[in-house]
């Protein structure tokens, strides 16, 4: 039932670099890295492993040491303790001009006083390309990106899309060995953040680039990764590809960030025929698979596409319909259990809506729950 | 429906009035700024064009400028001064400010009071205070003999000129660059590192060229303001250091040769008012009020490209400059390179004030330094002598009108340009910030020429007037600071909820706005206190003010009462200093 980390780091990445990705030493390796400032702990000793070719978000909320970690890999801020190794090599005290890493920065940082084409070519004058060269990838950068026609535009000419563009160019024109992302669509509106989520997945494809992404919007990085980082209290929670940290969360927290749960806490006990039980105020539900040991407290997590209103399951709630929810490809029930338990339900298709204030019974059969510590 | 319709005719009155209505409350401060500003300088111009008895078309006054070598001299020095002023003010300012920005934004607050109160220190009590730190027997040279060593000529020359300068206009350099250097987004220094650039690539590159607006304003308002400078040159320099506005002084005290006097301030005028249409070529006048938004793109094409190349030069010599000091010094060194020498900078800027409050409290007779031995002898000179105690209050009592007037007229004038679209708006901006750009010494012989006319000379009524349009431009700039961040919304809400247009401003504008006012208010009566272009004209006889006073005694004679008013002047405007730094930050 719970996934053990081996199975999620083996995982074979779904669009790895077709060279690079068998290669034994991974692209980035953070090795109990930590940052504290004075008493305040912003990054617990941590280790992450990135294959080359994979796209990896860092997901948490704020203050979880997502953004903690990705500056002190790009260089901005200094570890407390720790190692970076970029290809092998220690890179934990290189000056960040002299990292092999590309950033996008949320508000794109584009240089007010630089033209689309100057903001691009700056990396690689940095790198001393030569000019005829500088020009000629910086137009394949701008054909890549579709705004070959924008070149000589200063940045406060363009949307807010398109300075994403121009910042998304501006770090892939010189391939570096590892790009990091700090939330770069958290300023566009829903229906363009959309968009260049698929933009980036795309040019992640064309490049075979190491990316590492920073976001806080769980659907975006369910949509976008190849595996999940999923950070709370400055540590990391669980890694793993977003089936496998939907699917089988670790952790009530994991369950709760992601995606829409139903959580019963309670505590582990033996029923008359001896099998495991989550004693609940709720009541008691059996449980599958390998339960965790007697008496220990622990959460079990069901989404709630795995209920069914009035239908099959061997365990069983009973409450109250409060409110009904019209999300265009599918209804949500909320079912209120007690004063402070409400549970959702997802409606199946075809079935009309209950009418509020009305008792239903809510089952699920046991392997549709997750228990977690 | 008929609600609807109601509503619709409401808004188009609305905006018809407002389309209208705003740009009236400057009307006030246009009116008083062409009588007592706009005519008398071009009156001044028109009379250099003039024979002064046949009153017909001449150019005669300009040929005897460039003809007479003193006059020539005095016009090529005076430019000297001024452009060296600026550019030292520039270079040693530059790394001052770059620090401050740096700072956090609560330490910041209190680190640029060490530069305001240099800034708003009296021009005469700086200048006191070099004369006595530089003079032959001064503070200086006592030391230097103290040792053995031999005593400098370090007054009456160039040098005594340029230190008196730079530390005059210093803090109004640091002061003009710090606003665009704090809105600078540091993010994009690290970006340009993220990228491949060096620290020293990443400075030039970037933040240099984004804190460049700042940078020429500081230099245009230094120049401009060293061009009419005489304090200074008449005080600490020698006769190779006379500068035009100590010819116009005398030309028009001696002399009365007003068609001279308004040749020479012609020639001012004009080089201000190049440099001004240069700068504003280039970046836009409305930087000089920190407004970073409306920034022209920095020019274009080839002056940009070579621009651009010049820096990547800078940087490089930089880069190299930089790894061979970090490799002899180290770089832990390097780093506290720029707080040390900030330090520095605050020390030569405050340190001259302070020398000065040893010797108001001087036993002895004359400036020595350490005094021989302490008392209250100077300070009760000061409060038994009717000139000093008249001169106090006239000065009080003037600043206070002339603080209330222009607080009225540039509140007025802020609240009408901050909500105005019309396309007169730059220019009346501009023209509000004008008497900071054209030389005072040529308002004030503008002035002195009007009020010998209409009678206002050696009256209190002149002085206010003249103060009023000096105060002006420094009052319009603190309250449009404030109203650009004045949420308008607010106002509505106000009006949704039922006050009219009067109890909407009363309620809601001014009392939101208010940090705004105090600073006009508080700056404007500092602008006043510490006047003396005008009050050198205006002031005649028996109603003299305390700057007034002040210079004749030091063109007369230095003596301790001198050190004891400094420290007088110079505890009270401290204190104004304080109260309005105290007075704004609430209101944020």
């Amino acid at each position: 039932m719970l996934s053990p980390l081996a199975t999620a780091q083996s995982t074979p990445i779904r669009s790895a670099a077709p060279s690079a990705g068998q290669a034994p030493m991974p692209k980035l390796l953070v090795d109990g890295l930590t940052k504290s400032y004075g008493a305040c702990v912003a990054l617990q000793p941590t280790r992450l492993e990135v294959p080359a070719g994979e796209f990896l978000t860092l997901l948490g909320p704020s203050g979880s040491g997502k953004t903690t970690l990705l500056q002190m890999i790009c260089g901005l801020v200094e570890p407390s303790g720790g190692r970076i190794l970029i290809d092998g090599q220690d890179e934990t005290h290189t000056p960040v001009h002299k990292r092999d890493i590309g950033l996008v920065f949320q508000h794109y940082a584009l240089f007010p006083h630089l033209t689309v084409a100057e903001n691009i070519g700056f990396p690689l004058r940095m790198r001393g390309v030569a000019a005829a060269d500088v020009d000629r990838r910086v137009t394949e950068a701008l054909e890549m990106v579709h705004l070959d026609h924008l070149a000589g535009r200063f940045p406060k000419e363009l949307s807010g899309g398109q300075q994403q563009r121009v910042a998304l160019a501006r770090c892939f024109v010189y391939q570096p060995s590892v790009i990091l992302m700090d939330e770069p669509l958290g300023a566009l509106d829903k229906k363009l953040r959309e968009h260049m989520q698929y933009e980036i997945k795309r040019l992640h494809r064309e490049t075979g680039a190491t990316i590492i992404y920073v976001t806080h919007d769980q659907e975006e990085a369910l949509a976008m990764s190849d595996r999940i980082c999923l950070m709370n209290h400055a540590r990391i929670e669980q890694i793993g590809t977003p089936h496998e940290i939907y699917a089988h969360p670790k952790t009530a927290f994991a369950a709760d960030f992601i995606g829409v749960s139903n959580i019963f806490r309670g505590r582990v006990q033996r029923d008359a025929s001896g099998a495991p039980v989550l004693v609940t105020g709720n009541g008691a539900f059996r449980l599958g698979g390998d339960a965790l040991p007697d008496q220990t407290d622990a959460a079990l997590v069901v989404r709630p596409e795995q209920l069914d209103l009035n239908g099959e399951g061997d365990n069983e709630v009973s409450g109250e319909v409060v409110d009904t929810v019209y999300a265009g490809s599918e209804t949500r029930v909320l079912v209120a259990l007690g004063e402070d338990t409400t549970i959702t339900v997802r409606l199946r298709r075809g079935v009309p809506p209950p009418p509020l204030g009305d008792r239903v019974a809510v089952r699920w059969r046991t392997e549709a729950g997750v228990l977690v510590s | 429906m008929s609600a609807a319709a109601l509503h619709d005719g409401a808004t188009a009155t609305a905006r018809r009035k407002l389309r209208f209505g705003p740009l009236w409350l400057a009307a006030p401060g246009l009116a008083f700024l062409v009588v007592f500003f706009l005519f008398p300088v071009v009156r001044l111009l028109g009379l250099s064009l003039q024979d002064a008895d046949t009153a017909a078309w001449t150019s005669d006054h300009y040929a005897r400028i460039v003809s007479t070598d003193v006059y020539f001299r005095v016009l090529l020095s005076t430019f000297r001064i001024a452009g060296l002023t600026a550019v030292l003010s520039l270079l040693f300012g530059y790394p001052l400010a770059y620090w401050l920005a740096q700072l956090p934004e609560r330490t910041r607050g209190k680190a640029i009071l060490a530069v305001m109160v240099p800034f708003w220190t009296s021009y005469l009590v700086k200048t006191f205070a070099w004369m006595v730190i530089l003079g032959q027997k001064g503070v200086l040279n006592q030391a230097l003999s103290g040792t053995g060593l031999p005593t400098l000529p370090l007054l009456h020359n160039e040098f005594g000129v340029m230190v008196g300068m730079v530390h005059a206009m210093l803090p109004l350099a640091v002061l003009t660059m710090l606003p665009v250097m704090t809105t600078v987004d540091r993010r994009l220094v690290q970006a340009a590192e993220t990228l491949g650039a060096p620290p020293a690539h990443a400075f030039w590159l970037v933040y240099f060229q984004l804190s460049l607006p700042g940078v020429a304003a500081a230099g245009l308002l230094t120049f401009i303001s060293s061009l009419g400078f005489f304090i200074v040159p008449a005080l600490l320099g020698g006769p190779q250091q006379t500068m035009l506005a100590q010819l116009i002084i005398s030309q028009i005290q001696e002399m009365m040769n007003w068609a001279f006097a308004g040749a020479l301030a012609t020639f001012m005028l004009a080089a201000a008012l190049v440099t001004c249409w240069v700068y504003d070529r280039l970046f836009g006048l409305s930087t000089l009020s920190g407004d970073n938004s409306s920034r022209k793109g920095g020019g274009t094409g080839g002056l940009r490209h070579a621009g651009l190349k010049l820096l990547a030069v800078l940087a490089k010599a930089s880069t190299t400059a930089g790894d061979a000091v970090g490799r002899v010094v180290g770089p832990r060194k390097l780093a506290r390179l720029l707080p040390v020498y900030s330090g520095a900078v605050i020390v030569f800027l405050v340190a001259p004030a302070l020398v000065v409050v040893p010797i108001a409290f001087t036993s002895s007779p004359f400036l020595d330094f350490p005094p021989p031995g302490y008392g209250l002898d100077w300070f009760k000179v000061y409060f038994s002598s009717d000139v000093w105690l008249g001169a106090t209050v006239r000065s009080f009592g003037v600043a206070f009108a002339t603080a209330i007037l222009a607080t009225l007229v540039a509140g007025l004038a802020a609240l009408a340009l901050a909500r105005s679209t019309s396309r007169w708006r730059g220019a009346i901006f501009a023209f509000f910030l004008a008497p900071m750009i054209v030389p005072r010494i040529v308002i004030a012989v503008g002035l002195f020429y009007l009020f010998a006319q209409i009678g206002l000379v050696a009256t209190d009524l002149g002085l206010i007037i003249g103060h009023t349009v000096l105060a002006l431009p420094f009052a319009f700039v603190a309250i449009s600071a404030v109203v650009k961040g004045h949420d308008w919304r607010l106002d509505q809400a106000a009006a949704t909820l039922g006050a009219n247009r009067f109890q909407t401003l009363m309620l809601v504008t001014v009392p939101l706005i208010k940090g705004g006012l105090v600073a006009a208010f508080l700056f404007a009566f500092i602008t006043s206190f510490d006047e003396l272009t005008v009050a050198i004209f205006v002031s005649g006889g028996v109603k003299t003010t305390l700057p007034k006073q002040m210079w004749d005694d030091m063109i007369l004679q230095l003596n301790p009462t001198l050190a004891a008013v400094s420290v007088v002047v110079f505890l009270i405007v401290m204190a104004l200093l304080l109260v309005a730094e105290r007075l704004r930050r609430p209101a944020r």
